[in-house]
């Protein structure tokens, strides 16, 4: 040990009174004594109720020492000892001085909830009720602000409309394409090498078809906008919020819902379909390309194509592109409006629209199909 | 360190510009060390963007910084985050990260840059917390507490490494009076018990007149420095109108009404 290794003594002068003596440097790369040390030796002498602290021996210190300084302190306090302290450093001094002006906050009691609570199955529950009551309230607004919409009543900007229209539609139509002949040709795949079995490899055109317009074009398409349209939208409004720009629209006397949601859900409803006949004619036309590298004709693939088509067909993808957009608009809104105003906020804000609207994609996707078997269609 | 008045920062012919647009040419000043130094200006003028510049976020067009008489603007990125370790800077909104708690704000510097272990960092984090007035606030998360508290735990994570120079952006901005006087009573007391030089940007004037030992007034119309030292000497002793001016608070010496009108 070298004469500057940091340290500390306890002398008891009298009976309820001892000084401690700092000695040495106190800084980061010393190895210095920690207050737990101090801890058990005040501790053992519980007859101390003054304690002074003498500086005199010290050498270099920084915030090492101060940090042991202050819990000293606190430990005094929380204990009836009194603190003194005698030739410390002059910016020492002045530092604890600050550091003890103001008491300690305490925390509220029923701020340590156990983690078990968060498991129990009332709070879960409970969760999913109120997160139902609040979908439920905010559906409710929607449709207020569409039927005032209807009556010409509200407050939405039609350059609004465009401008998401347009990042809706053309913007996503690289990746639609990309991913709709991808599913097409992959459908194509599935399907010619079971009919290959039973030499009915012509029929793959009708598998394309009827699982592009009926399920893949809608379903794919929805997938896509979720994450690109949906995540945005989330974003965009949990950053005004972040920016009190959604406070600013409540006191100038305008409904964010109709100003700022409206536009997002009827932009997404009206483009949506449209992407997803783009992206059945794309998937039919990736199915092609595959039956045409197994031998079929392109011609004997278009016949057999028109020969299955149908307006059911395409209307069924077509209602479902339409429910779908709202159900990813509304959740993306949702997600947005009520978001908390911090980066982190934003995150989990974009995070719950797209697995919220995914979840109900598919759940909707779903009831649909039986819906449609029941009635035949 | 505080009892030397050589220059801790010296700006030298420093020309900021986005492309071709200028905004302030040809500035030159010292920042001593122990100053507690004010960029000041109008709105607009360039204030923020000459704090980056020496926080090295965005290089000059000309010119050059020196730190301890060392080449901020020509050094390498390595040898920058070295001379970084030894700032402590608040954002003017803060810029603490709202996915940590306070704690874990002030933890990340500690881990990075020092080898305590786990039990010291907390002591040490209780021991920052505690100079700013946050004691027990440990696992709040920044939009858990009061806009002041940010600023002030903010400023915590600043002085966490206990560094040379101080960086503020408006400190004050958005606070109350009297938070805003306590926070100034912080830093000046920060800076005298740390021996740390402050460099802030600031149009608070009673923060200015209170705290400030010296000061740089950047102008929007000239696009240059009109004004270098004593804030207080400035408003009493300034040749240039709009210094005078804007430390009176717009209130015109009736003297400079010809100067101004000239403008």
């Amino acid at each position: 040990m070298n004469s500057n290794a940091s340290g500390f003594q306890l002398i008891t002068d009298t009976a309820d009174k001892a000084s401690l003596v700092l000695q040495g440097n106190w800084t980061q790369d010393q190895q210095s004594p920690n207050f737990s040390g101090l801890h058990s030796e005040l501790q053992s002498n519980s007859s101390i109720r003054h304690l002074l602290v003498s500086g005199a021996d010290l050498a270099e210190w920084d915030s090492t020492l101060m940090a042991f300084l202050l819990q000293c302190h606190d430990y005094c306090q929380a204990n009836n000892i009194g603190f003194q302290t005698q030739n410390l450093p002059d910016g020492a001094e002045k530092l604890l001085e600050v550091a003890t002006a103001v008491a300690a906050h305490q925390l509220p009691e029923d701020s340590d909830k156990s983690w078990l609570s968060s498991l129990s199955p009332m709070t879960f529950i409970n969760n999913i009720a109120a997160g139902f009551t609040e979908y439920l309230a905010f559906m409710g607004e929607v449709s207020i602000a569409l039927a005032k919409l209807v009556a010409g009543k509200a407050n939405t900007r039609m350059t609004d409309f465009k401008t998401f229209c347009y990042d809706a539609g053309p913007g996503a139509f690289a990746i639609i394409s990309l991913v709709s002949v991808l599913v097409g040709m992959i459908l194509a795949y599935l399907g010619a090498v079971q009919l290959a079995q039973f030499g009915a490899e012509v029929y793959v055109a009708d598998l394309v078809v009827v699982g592009t317009l009926r399920e893949m074009g809608a379903l794919m398409t929805a997938v896509v906008m979720a994450g690109r349209t949906g995540a945005a939208y989330a974003t965009q409004l949990g950053t005004m919020q972040t920016n009190d720009e959604i406070d600013a629209i409540i006191t100038m006397g305008i409904s964010p819902i109709e100003f700022l949601v409206i536009p997002r859900i009827l932009a997404l409803v009206l483009v949506m379909p449209l992407l997803t006949i783009y992206a059945n004619l794309l998937g039919i036309i990736g199915g092609g390309i595959v039956a045409g590298s197994m031998g079929i004709d392109p011609l004997q693939y278009i016949h057999q194509a028109s020969g299955v088509l149908s307006w059911a067909h395409i209307s069924v993808g077509l209602i479902k592109s339409i429910v779908f957009a709202l159900l990813i608009a509304v959740a993306g809104c949702r997600a947005g409006i009520n978001s908390g105003r911090s980066s982190a906020a934003v995150g989990q804000a974009a995070t719950q629209a797209v697995v919220t609207s995914i979840v109900y994609i598919i759940i909707a996707d779903a009831a649909i199909n039986i819906i449609f078997q029941q009635i035949g269609m | 360190m505080t009892n030397n008045t050589t220059a801790h920062i010296e700006i030298r012919d420093l020309t900021m510009a986005f492309g071709s647009l200028v905004i302030q040419r040809d500035l030159s000043f010292d920042v001593n060390h122990g100053d507690i130094f004010v960029i000041m200006g109008g709105s607009g003028c360039g204030k923020s963007t000459l704090l980056k510049h020496m926080l090295g976020l965005i290089s000059p067009s000309k010119g050059d910084i020196l730190y301890n008489g060392d080449s901020f603007v020509n050094a390498s990125p390595q040898q920058q985050d070295l001379v970084r370790q030894h700032w402590g800077i608040t954002y003017q909104s803060g810029g603490l990260f709202s996915a940590m708690t306070l704690a874990e704000n002030i933890n990340l510097l500690l881990q990075l840059y020092t080898n305590y272990n786990r039990s010291e960092i907390a002591d040490i984090i209780a021991y920052k917390l505690a100079l700013v007035g946050l004691a027990g606030y440990q696992d709040y998360y920044p939009s858990e507490v009061s806009g002041g508290m940010r600023k002030r735990a903010a400023l915590a994570r600043a002085i966490a490494l206990d560094p040379e120079i101080l960086f503020f952006d408006e400190p004050s901005a958005g606070l109350d009076p009297i938070s805003s006087r306590l926070l100034d009573e912080l830093i000046v007391q920060m800076k005298e018990s740390l021996g740390a030089t402050v460099v802030m940007v600031t149009h608070e004037l009673p923060s200015i007149f209170d705290i400030a030992t010296n000061s740089v007034y950047l102008d929007a119309n000239t696009r240059t420095m009109i004004g270098y030292g004593d804030p207080q000497y400035l408003r009493d002793h300034s040749d240039q109108a709009v210094v005078k001016q804007f430390l009176a608070r717009g209130i015109e010496p009736s003297t400079q009404q010809v100067s101004i009108d000239e403008r």
